[in-house]
């Protein structure tokens, strides 16, 4: 097949680019990566992986990322100490750190590091983020990243792809986060074991890159190994303002003849205000069609939704409005930047003053470690991408995953409530 | 300094109970690929939340510690009952979730010689090839708790001796079987100084 070009899903043609030959699904090849990163949940083994190999650098310096995200500040000793390897190696090696003030590796990742056609590898399952830049980004273990920071390659089976094409106009209080939940409920938590998504049709034209890095974010909940999106207009006004460099955006797509495993068509004007129940993303139901579900604990923020849009749709509900006497909000930005710009547009205020708590930049309660751990039976309505048993801490508590809106919405009510109540 | 020296007492706790595992795990059929243990059932979407909880986060940089904790928010007994060489049994999508390689890491710690599902998540499959340990997909529905299970890695086929059945599982790719073979992914860069696969 030498000198021939057969038409390619966007998975195939960036890793066909990265190996130097032509993949095509189900090929096996060892591949060049753009980024590298690993956060302090995982970084640790995977600077103990890169010293048993003999290795002390980094290949490449400045796209080589240990954060320190998921317990930050430390809440205790041994963390202290996990982080204390973290900026020793990172010093040492030459690869760059992003401290406790910095943000969730997610969101830095996409504003100041990824470009389209890259190759990601992170120790994170959520790496998959960065797909709505055009990128193929995926989360792997540790011992794989370190093996990415020391040679700057990876081996990657190039994966089949479905495309799910979102058609029509996003109903109002229907948000990115709606849409994702949906889908994640219609193909299940396996449906895409393996599986590059690559999402389309003509709703995405509406959405802002927050809503595709949403969207994307949850790619790994349906199983999947990255979750694509073309880039547009909106990917290179976007990467202009994150001041990349000259050169960073390139056009993304799929060839028109793509070979796809599996093609889905979801009319979003079908789709209401949505939430995952307990304790799989999967288990999905309506908000409207819901039993009356009391709410311990609001959680607006995370690598999935934490970003300004967010927050201001968040604001915009509770402005002027106090939170139920029995929920606990907390706010958690997502980066640095996210956090500036929400205390300039007077969001946090806002928030502030309708009994919202903020806690810093990073992955806030929804690792588990700190920061609001649930008690004994609680029920928590949170913006993050993962309701799994114990995920925040406490395998005796309950959580409810929403979009901003309806988590907002429902901390003012104190019961998970339809935001349209409200927006309409 | 001190650091360095904390590290490598974690580094060696760990290869002294890898090393405890090892020898416990020596019987006569384990050169020959062969795999003896009861098996422990588990049910569908078993995430890495259940087998590494988040709580015990600060323990990931001392897995023997974490090990104590396999799997408790699904059998609290777990990490207690299990004996070296025995088998995690697993339905649909075992591993989803997080990307944290403790969590088979430290299935592997507690003795289990293999992990048995109907199918596995992603990351959860390809790090248990990078460190060694294997994992079988299987129609585990056939299998219940306390089977007394045979395992030939070679040759593809579980024999459960308790129901006097034979189970088949599809070989790993090639590349998968170059890495679990050569002992992980660690070891595969070492021995060829890259990737050679």
């Amino acid at each position: 097949m030498k000198g021939v070009t057969l038409p390619k899903t966007i998975s195939e043609k960036i890793l066909s680019e990265h190996a130097g030959s032509e993949l095509v699904a189900g090929d096996i090849a060892v591949v060049d990566v753009d980024v590298v990163m690993a956060q302090d949940g995982t970084g640790p083994l995977a600077v103990n992986q890169i010293k048993k190999m003999g290795f002390s650098k980094v290949v490449k310096p400045d796209k080589s990322i240990f954060f320190i995200d998921h317990a930050a500040p430390s809440p205790r000793k041994e963390l202290a100490d996990s982080h204390k390897v973290l900026r020793e190696f990172a010093a040492q090696s030459g690869a760059r750190l992003s401290d406790i003030n910095e943000g969730v590796c997610h969101q830095i990742l996409v504003e100041s590091y990824v470009c389209p056609g890259n190759i990601v590898i992170g120790a994170d399952s959520h790496t998959c983020t960065s797909g709505a830049l055009g990128a193929f980004a995926t989360g792997m273990g540790s011992t794989d990243i370190a093996v990415g920071f020391a040679l700057s390659k990876t081996w990657l089976m190039v994966p089949h792809t479905i495309k799910v094409n979102f058609n029509g106009k996003m109903p109002p209080g229907v948000y990115a986060k709606d849409l994702i939940i949906y889908l994640i409920g219609k193909i299940t938590a396996d449906g895409a074991t393996y599986k590059a998504l690559e999402f389309g049709g003509s709703t995405v034209q509406q959405l802002g890159m927050e809503d595709r890095f949403t969207i994307s974010n949850m790619a790994v909940e349906a199983g999947a190994k990255t979750g694509l999106f073309a880039t547009d207009e909106v990917t290179k006004e976007y990467l202009e303002k994150q001041q990349m460099p000259a050169g960073c955006f390139k056009e993304i797509f799929a060839d028109k003849d793509a070979t796809y495993q599996q093609v889905i068509d979801i009319d979003v004007s079908k789709i209401e205000p949505i939430v995952s129940k307990p304790h799989t993303v999967d288990n999905t139901v309506f908000v409207r069609e819901m039993d009356k579900t009391k709410v311990d604990q609001v959680l607006i923020g995370t690598c999935t939704n934490g970003r300004l849009g967010d927050l201001a749709i968040a604001a915009k509900i509770l402005d002027g409005k106090k939170i139920a006497p029995w929920v606990r909000l907390l706010i958690v930005p997502a980066s640095k930047g996210v956090y500036l710009d929400a205390i300039k547009a007077g969001i946090i205020e806002k928030l502030i003053n309708a009994g919202a708590t903020i806690i810093n930049p990073g992955c806030g309660p929804c690792v588990g470690v700190h920061e609001g751990t649930l008690a004994d039976g609680e029920v928590c309505l949170s913006t993050q991408n993962r309701n799994f048993k114990g995920r925040m801490g406490n395998p005796e508590s309950f959580i409810f995953l929403s979009s901003p809106a309806t988590a907002a919405y429902s901390a003012i009510t104190g019961y998970i409530s339809d935001p349209r109540e409200v927006l309409i | 300094m001190a650091d360095k020296s904390k590290n490598n007492i974690v580094d060696n706790e760990l290869k002294v109970q890898e090393n405890k595992m090892l020898q416990k795990k020596a019987q006569p059929n384990t050169d020959k690929g062969i795999l003896e243990g009861k098996a422990f059932k588990f049910g569908d979407d078993i995430s890495t939340d259940l087998i590494a909880p988040g709580r015990y986060f600060h323990l990931r940089s001392n897995l023997p510690e974490l090990a104590k904790h396999l799997l408790e928010d699904a059998d609290p007994e777990f990490a207690k009952k299990i004996k070296a060489g025995d088998f995690v049994v697993g339905g649909k999508n075992f591993g989803l979730g997080s990307s944290r390689e403790h969590a088979p890491t430290i299935i592997k710690i507690a003795g289990a010689g293999a992990v048995l599902a109907k199918s596995f998540a992603r990351i959860f499959f390809r790090n248990s090839i990078n460190i060694g340990l294997p994992v079988l997909i299987c129609d585990t529905d056939k299998i219940d708790e306390g089977d007394s299970l045979q395992i030939d890695l070679r040759n593809g086929i579980i024999k459960d001796i308790t129901k006097n059945i034979e189970l088949k599982f599809n070989p790993l790719p090639e590349v998968m079987i170059k890495i679990l073979s050569e002992g992980g992914l660690v070891e595969h860069i070492t021995k060829n100084k890259g990737f050679n696969l």
